[in-house]
């Protein structure tokens, strides 16, 4: 390497520092910021009180915040498994070779995703609403039920009904993520199995699967670090029975902005933080348990 | 199904003309049967993606009371009235103009910083960069709302509250624009040709304008329609930097809609709608772009 060289790659870091000192401003203090605030008690207005570890002490007796994970843990669960299911089998469908108007199902099942996450809460709410939504309406008329189903009134329905939203949301999302993976298989691996007479079946266990594993494993990790920021849908629908559809970020939210509990949401927020990370070590360990596959660098999120 | 059994009826060797018409048409018969299956699963699906979009529109166009009592399936006259008194509680196209301006912003700068920070790893190599861009993948694991609070006290510091300035600057730290574009920089900006660049006289910024940016054009019209989509989304930020009402982006007006104390659904649904259909429309005219964007930008190789 020459002199001139040396000189000329020094030039690269003024490429990267604007990056850099945005990120230092806008994203690293922040989060040292909160950190520091977590370890006091704060209302906005005087000056922070330092209270050790008060706050985390508070927090691992919060049954509110208990309450708050298992209410995000059942809609994930409920939203991703069939989300999955759904992706998975139509990412497949539609790589065959018979299926025609491919272009128009995907973007059709791509829709829900672009929409605001707000529009739909405002959506669902109208539409799930006891007395006048449309949901109850169509299943009176189709004989369905009977009388009219109160179910944000009811916890575990609204729970479901947040699930069934996030689902219908980004089944779509996942689709595209899966038929990525499933184009970037070569056809010459699919031509060999035929050749040995391998039936579908057996090649979507086979060979399918095995070779997108890595692109089930991001999705999986992806879902859970999105799925545990759930917030938007349940903000929208209001109150409904016993709080039970507040969140995680909910209680953040209202802790922070609206109880004006700096400190302590400050400690939410990093509680939030600890317990996605083991979530998605957790992912990880269990998806790659079998296969030496790691997070594969082909792959990276796009859900922004 | 219907082709993991026709895969097993070509694998045995039939023996007679006879039996290879038989065959064949047990064989067509299970084949329809299994399109037609599979065709109707996808049109229920269909339905009920664009079922909620439907009956929004419908019910954007009736009276309150018809919206309360009836169950609707087609188009009424009473769309002006609903919008009309949406205009009296939110100024949507205020808010739909408030959009556009944090939108286009903070998405023109996350794609020029996003290259610019991209072109300056790919392209250089200078101590540490190696460790810098592991920083860069590693924030992308960071869940969003861990500095929250720390941000907007950052931002009351700076007398930013209230202002776009919170939105729009933190644009420029844009994790995932850095990996997407450093992978095509990697790929489609050899270092022949910068150096051809170099011997012909031109600056290294003038080399990332004049020769990388029009090289990225395509990564970046990929992602230019993500960031678009997520900033034109983005609520939680603005519902807590933005005070006045006036300056909110669509997204949290149309919140605003919501929780008042009387409930006018037909005002509301018509509030949803326009939040809704003008993105509809974009995504049908550029939705091969999107899909293809998407799948490029999930995945490469």
């Amino acid at each position: 390497m020459t002199a001139g060289n040396v000189k000329r790659n020094r030039i690269g870091y003024y490429f990267i520092v604007p990056y850099f000192v945005a990120f230092l401003i806008f994203g690293l203090y922040p989060i040292l910021y909160s950190l520091y605030i977590s370890f006091t008690n704060w209302n906005g207005f005087s000056s922070p009180v330092f209270v050790g570890l008060q706050n985390y002490v508070r927090l691992i007796h919060d049954t509110a915040f208990y309450q708050s994970i298992l209410t995000t843990l059942i809609i994930w669960i409920i939203s991703i498994v069939p989300q999955l299911i759904l992706a998975l089998g139509l990412a497949i469908l539609l790589n065959e070779k018979f299926i025609r108007g491919k272009h128009f199902f995907r973007a059709v099942f791509y829709l829900p995703n672009i929409v605001t996450p707000v529009t739909i809460g405002v959506l669902a709410a109208l539409m799930f609403d006891w007395k006048t939504g449309s949901v109850n309406k169509i299943l009176v008329a189709l004989h369905i039920i009977h009388v009219p189903v109160n179910w944000l009134g009811h916890p575990f329905l609204a729970q479901v009904i947040v699930g069934g939203i996030m689902c219908w949301q980004y089944f779509g999302y996942n689709m595209l993520i899966f038929t990525a993976g499933l184009q970037s298989i070569p056809n010459e691996v699919y031509e060999a199995a035929e050749m040995d007479g391998a039936t579908r079946f057996q090649i979507a266990l086979r060979i399918t699967m095995p070779m997108i594993r890595p692109v089930i494993l991001f999705t999986a990790v992806t879902s859970v670090i999105g799925g545990m920021q759930i917030f938007d849908v349940p903000l929208m629908l209001g109150n409904t029975a016993g709080n039970s559809t507040q969140t995680m970020v909910s209680y953040l939210y209202t802790t922070g902005f609206k109880r004006f509990d700096y400190g302590y949401a400050s400690a939410i927020a990093y509680g939030i933080f600890i317990l996605i990370m083991v979530m998605s070590l957790v992912t990880m360990k269990l998806s790659s348990r079998k296969n030496q596959t790691v997070v594969s660098d082909r792959v990276a999120p796009v859900r922004a | 199904m219907a082709m993991a059994q026709s895969d097993q009826f070509e694998s045995r060797q039939p023996s007679s003309v006879e039996e290879i018409r038989k065959l064949d048409r047990s064989y067509f018969v299970k084949r329809m049967v299994g399109r037609v299956i599979v065709y109707a699963i996808l049109i229920f699906l269909t339905m009920v993606c664009l079922l909620p979009f439907y009956s929004m529109i419908i019910s954007a166009t009736h009276s309150n009371s018809d919206i309360a009592t009836k169950l609707l399936l087609l188009p009424g006259g009473q769309l002006l009235a609903n919008y009309h008194r949406l205009m009296q509680t939110v100024n949507v196209w205020r808010g739909f103009g408030n959009s556009i301006v944090i939108a286009v912003s903070s998405t023109v700068l996350s794609l020029y910083f996003s290259a610019l920070t991209a072109y300056g790893f790919a392209k250089y190599r200078f101590k540490g960069s190696k460790l810098l861009f592991g920083s860069v993948l590693a924030s992308m694991m960071v869940p969003g709302q861990l500095g929250i609070i720390g941000f907007f006290q950052l931002m009351h510091g700076f007398h930013m509250l209230n202002t776009y300035w919170p939105l729009i600057l933190p644009s420029i730290a844009n994790a995932f624009g850095v990996f997407f574009l450093k992978q095509i920089c990697d790929e489609s900006i050899t270092d022949e040709l910068i150096e051809a660049a170099r011997i012909d006289g031109a600056s290294e910024v003038r080399i990332f304008h004049r020769l990388a940016l029009p090289l990225l054009m395509p990564g970046m019209s990929a992602l230019a329609i993500f960031f678009f989509i997520g900033n034109w989304n983005s609520f939680l930020n603005p519902l807590i930097i933005l005070f006045d009402n006036n300056l909110q982006p669509l997204p949290v007006m149309i919140a605003m809609t919501q929780g008042s104390n009387f409930t006018d659904y037909g005002a509301q649904y018509v509030g949803v709608a326009i939040s809704v259909v003008p993105i509809i429309i974009v995504f049908a005219i550029l939705s091969k772009r999107i899909i293809g964007g998407l799948s490029v930008g999930s995945l490469k190789g």
